[in-house]
Parts: C-alpha cells; structure tokens; sequence
C-alpha cells in the first residue's frame, strides 16, 4: 500500500490552528487540515488563497444573461416575428425578467460545477481517513511527497507529537470501494 | 464603546442542552438511521391515500376534460391557480431563511434552514403540478412551455408573463435544488461516516461525493455557499414578482395594479413563515429537537410572521385607496365588490386571518406559547390561501360587463385535487424527516464553539 501521509489529531480548533500554523513555518510542502466544519482563522494559518469560483460566477451569468437575450431576440424579431399587441418585434423590456433568471440559473449551474471541479469532488479514490472528523475532531495531515524524494517518517511523527497532537498515526492511500 | 453597552449585549443561545459536538451527530442522525416508527407510518400512509385520492379525481378530469371544473365563462381560472401562488409562496420563506438571512450573518437560521429549504423544494414541486394539470392535457404541457426547435418552425411568446413564470419558477427550483444540496454535502459525510450497514454506507457515500472534510475544499466551499446565497437572494424577490405578473400585465380591474410584485413577496414569505413554524413545532416535538430548535428560533420567526402580516395589511389598506384615488369606476367597482359583493366572506376570511389575528404576537408570551403559535401559524395557512382565492376570482368574476358576470363554485374535482397536493407534498417531506438530516449538523457545530 501507498503511504499517503501523517495526521495528527487535535481536539480543539484552536489547537489545530496553532500546530497548523507551526506546520507552515516548517515549510512543509503538502498539508492539509479536516475539519467537521469550516474552522475561522484556519484558511490564513494554512495560507489557502482566495477561491477564485466567483470569477467562474461572474463570467457564466454574464453569458446566461447575454444567450436570453439572443434567444429572445431572434425568436421573436427574426426567425418568426408576431405582432403582440402592436409592440415592436424586439420589444426588449419584455424580455428582461426571462434574461434575469437564466443568468441566475446558469450563474449558479457553473457555481455548483465549479466547486466540484475545485473540490475535485466526486472524489471516490481518496477514503477519508478517519470517522471522527466529521464528528468532533480536527486533524492535521503531512502528505507524503511524490516518488525520488526523502520522506521520514519518524521525524514527521515527532514533529507533530510536539506541535501537542493528541493522537499521531500514519495513513496509506486508500479508496472508498 | 462604553462597557455597559457590551455587558447588555448577550449573544443568543442557539443550542441549549450543553451538547457537545458529537451529541449534535447522535441526536439528529439518529432519526436516519433506525426503522420508522409507527406514528410515521400512519403519518405516511395518510399522506399516500390523500395524493391517490387526488391523483384518481385528475386521472378522471384528463378523461373527461376540463368540464369537471367548477371553471366557466368569467372565470377561467380558478382554484389550481390560487393553489399555484398559494404554494410557490410556501416555498419563500425557505429561500429566505436559507440566503437573506445567511446574507444578514443571522446565525439563528442553523437550526432551521435545512428543513426550511427542504419546504421549498417540495412546496415547489407541489406548485409545479398545477399550471401543468390545469392544461387539461399535460402531456402536451412540456411542448408548450419550452422554446425548442419544432416542426411548426414556432416559438413560445416570450412576451407573455405566463412563460415568464415558466422560467422563473422552473430557475426557482434547480437553483433551491443546488444550493440545498451543497448544504448536505458534509452531512451526508456524517450519516456515512456514522453508518454500520454496508448498503447504507454505500449510498451515503455516493451521495456524500467522497466529502473529506478538508480545509482546501471547505474554502471553495464557503465562497460557493456564499455566491449561492446572493444569487438566490434576488432570486426569491423575482419569482413572485412574476407571478404576480400574471394577474398584473392584465387589464383587468383588482389585477391591474403597481403594487402586486412587492405585495406578493411579502405575503408569500408570511405565509412561508407560517407553514415553516406549523411543521417545526410538530417536526422538534416528534425527533425530539427541542435543543436545536428551540423557543427563542420560533419566536423569531414568529416576529417575522407578525411584521409581514403587517405589510400584507398595508397592501390591502392601499389596494383600496389607489382604488379610490385613482377615480376609475372600473376599479372603484371591483374593490368595493371584493369587500361587499358575493364574495365577502373569502375577503373577510383573509383580513381575520392575515391582518387581526398575527397581532397577537404582539405579546412575548403569545410569541413563545407553542400551542398559540401552532393555531395562529395555521390561521395563517388558511388566510393566504383565501387572499390568493379573493384576488384570483372576485376579480374575474365580475369584469367590465355585467351581461357576463357569474358566480364562481369550486367543485369536489377542484377540492378533491388541491387536498391531493398536500399529500404530495408531505409524501415528500416525511420521506426526508427519514432519509436526510432534518439540521444541518455542520453548520450548527459553527455556531456552537464558544
């Protein structure tokens, strides 16, 4: 089996992001930390940078926002026009709520296909170590590099026993089924 | 700032009990995780005979058309769309506690938006069926609503409020269907985490996707919970604005006013209000959530509850006054026929209902009194039912030409089917008190570190 890192346990956030924080200084190349719920002040310890979903956001409801209104237009003033009421075959302020919900709709369409791209989620190839973490507990995991490189085990061990870890274990890859 | 200030500040308690985290996994997975009890069974199967007694009544309708209907020259609409609106309006109060009151950083809203938003989807899905039933050929309905390329080379009129609504609602709920759904991510990774059964664990784990827990996926997390709130925000203020395009474009007196978008959402999320605290108050008695959610959560919403009955009543007061001040005889007339005319007592159900009896909240202890705020949540339900029953039909059904006017009765075909739609629509919702967190657990943990 492949070694897939070193978690250490805490039992409390502030713990965690005390040892995270220790854990950076260090200048280890890959960590993360796992938490039951997002943790305030863990993203700026871990030096996780700004999300950049909203650009993705932005650019598809833009689009969505734009196709209504192309739809719209070339349906009703170019490929078949009708006359309604005798208002003009591009009669625009008629199509903005339409152009207002499939930005909406495609806006949050590639916000959910963002996060999932970003999560790298579904993810049914990397098991979640551990039961607890989605219960009470926060852990702190040192991944093992790549082939070629040195990984000691033991001296990652003792690094995060003394960052006040409650419990120091390593942990081989694993897959969910 | 001056310490007295910030002695008198006190934060609320949101969970009582001192629970620890892994209580918080233990009390509201549990449900999930054993067999029904007897009380859901009966509650289900209740539900079940409701929706088939409904669903025999429209099998019956679809053979016979339309005709069943109490519906006839003038009024061509009728109680399917005053349960429409009635329902789409349900669903805004789970839209609002779930993205404006994230927005407003309301933390009160952990215990209760999960089975909030659940409420919208399903009161949605109730809405849904019918603007389709009404066009007494479904089947056909799909072909109708959708701009798509067809052999006849044409296309919907996109000039019309009612295709509007198609896309409003149907935005509606894909986008409260996403964002509810990325709120059970982690909790599902609860349930599986917590599951011995192998099928079980199988099933939360796919639906899980995989979640780990991680902080470089809580991050993108946060920020595409964050954008789903916004997005849903105007969302919520436009679907019923829209619907209330339907009656408003019209010219018809009682439909044709300004004030209808505004009107609309206020009372839809009054009325949302209401049906969230009548499940909540059964839902914590019966899971036993009286921790999670407790007094001071209903009591909030009953506020909320009160203010916009509020504003329901000042649409009312001015419905009446731009009535008069507008010197239209026309719509002087269909006002003074909504409250004196043939149809008074549906006009007088909705003010009672709406305007008199909320302002019992008014008092702290009707606020945090479960059985007062159970009938008066009830009361509620009932009087915005009528108020879409009064604008949709002493509008119709006298118009302009008094050679055309009628008196509208519903029929048993039109009661028989809208009680059906409240079977669907607990179908739905006991099965997710069953197979989902009813809390969502990862964000409550948030508001309980101290």
């Amino acid at each position: 089996m492949k070694l897939s890192g070193v978690v250490a346990f805490f039992d409390k956030p502030s713990q965690l992001i005390e040892a995270t924080k220790k854990v950076r200084e260090a200048r280890y190349a890959n960590f993360d930390t796992f938490t039951p719920y997002p943790v305030h002040g863990l993203e700026a310890a871990q030096g996780i940078k700004r999300s950049p979903i909203p650009y993705v956001t932005f650019i598809f409801g833009i689009t969505g926002c734009g196709l209504a209104f192309l739809l719209q237009y070339w349906t009703s003033a170019v490929d078949w026009p009708i006359n309604v009421g005798g208002k003009p075959f591009n009669s625009w302020p008629a199509f903005v709520p339409v152009m207002f919900e499939v930005t909406i709709l495609l806006a949050g369409l590639s916000t959910f296909a963002a996060l999932l791209f970003f999560c790298r989620l579904p993810n049914f190839k990397k098991k979640a170590f551990d039961t607890s973490i989605t219960r009470d507990r926060f852990a702190l995991m040192i991944e093992a590099p790549g082939e070629g490189e040195t990984f000691s085990e033991n001296q990652v061990k003792d690094f995060l026993k003394a960052t006040g870890a409650k419990e120091v274990r390593t942990v081989y890859e694993e897959g969910w089924f | 700032m001056s310490t007295t200030l910030v002695e008198r500040f006190q934060p609320d308690i949101l969970v009582t009990g001192n629970k620890s985290l892994s209580n918080v996994n233990d009390d509201i997975s549990v449900h999930v995780e054993r067999f029904p009890t007897q009380k859901w069974w009966a509650c289900f199967i209740t539900a079940l005979s409701v929706f088939g007694f409904g669903a025999t009544l429209a099998g019956i309708m679809f053979a016979n058309g339309l005709g069943v209907l109490g519906l006839n020259q003038p009024n061509g609409w009728g109680v399917f769309i005053v349960n429409f609106v009635f329902w789409v309006g349900i669903g805004h109060a789970g839209t609002l506690i779930s993205a404006i009151l994230f927005l407003f950083r309301q933390k009160w809203r952990t215990g209760i938006n999960r089975a909030a938003e659940a409420m919208t989807i399903f009161a949605v899905m109730t809405a849904l069926l019918f603007p389709v039933i009404h066009t007494g050929r479904p089947w056909y309905a799909i072909f109708w609503l959708i701009p798509y390329p067809n052999q006849r080379e044409l296309w919907v009129n996109f000039r019309s409020p009612l295709l509007w609504d198609v896309f409003a609602v149907g935005t509606y709920f894909i986008i409260s269907f996403v964002f509810w759904f990325v709120g059970l991510i982690p909790d599902l990774a609860v349930i599986r985490d917590r599951a011995k059964n192998p099928i079980r664990k199988f099933i939360y784990t796919l639906l899980s996707l995989g979640w780990r827990g991680s902080n470089k996926n809580w991050a993108h997390y946060e920020v595409a919970y964050m954008l789903f709130a916004g997005l849903s925000t105007p969302l919520v203020l436009s679907v019923h604005s829209v619907v209330s395009f339907d009656f408003a474009v019209s010219n018809l007196p009682g439909w044709h006013t300004t004030i209808f978008p505004p009107y609309f959402v206020a009372g839809a999320i009054f009325s949302g209000f209401a049906m969230v605290v009548t499940l909540l108050v059964i839902a914590r008695e019966m899971f036993g959530l009286k921790n999670y959610i407790t007094i001071g959560h209903l009591e909030k919403m009953n506020k909320i509850i009160m203010a916009t009955g509020m504003m329901v009543g000042y649409a009312y007061a001015c419905e009446f006054f731009i009535a008069w001040y507008s010197g239209s005889s026309f719509e002087k007339y269909a006002f003074i026929n909504r409250a004196f005319g043939p149809y008074w007592w549906a006009y007088w159900t909705m003010t009672t209902c709406n305007v008199l009896i909320p302002q019992i909240f008014w008092f702290k202890k009707a606020r945090t009194s479960i059985p007062i705020m159970f009938v008066v949540s009830l009361f509620v339900n009932i009087g915005m039912w009528f108020e879409r029953f009064v604008i949709t039909v002493t509008s119709l059904h006298r118009d302009f030409l008094p050679s055309s006017w009628a008196y509208y009765t519903p029929t048993w075909f039109d009661w028989g089917i809208t009680l059906g739609s409240f079977g669907w629509f607990f179908i739905w919702f006991l099965l997710f008190c069953r197979l989902l967190p009813v809390i969502a657990m990862a964000e409550i943990k948030g508001v309980m570190e101290s």
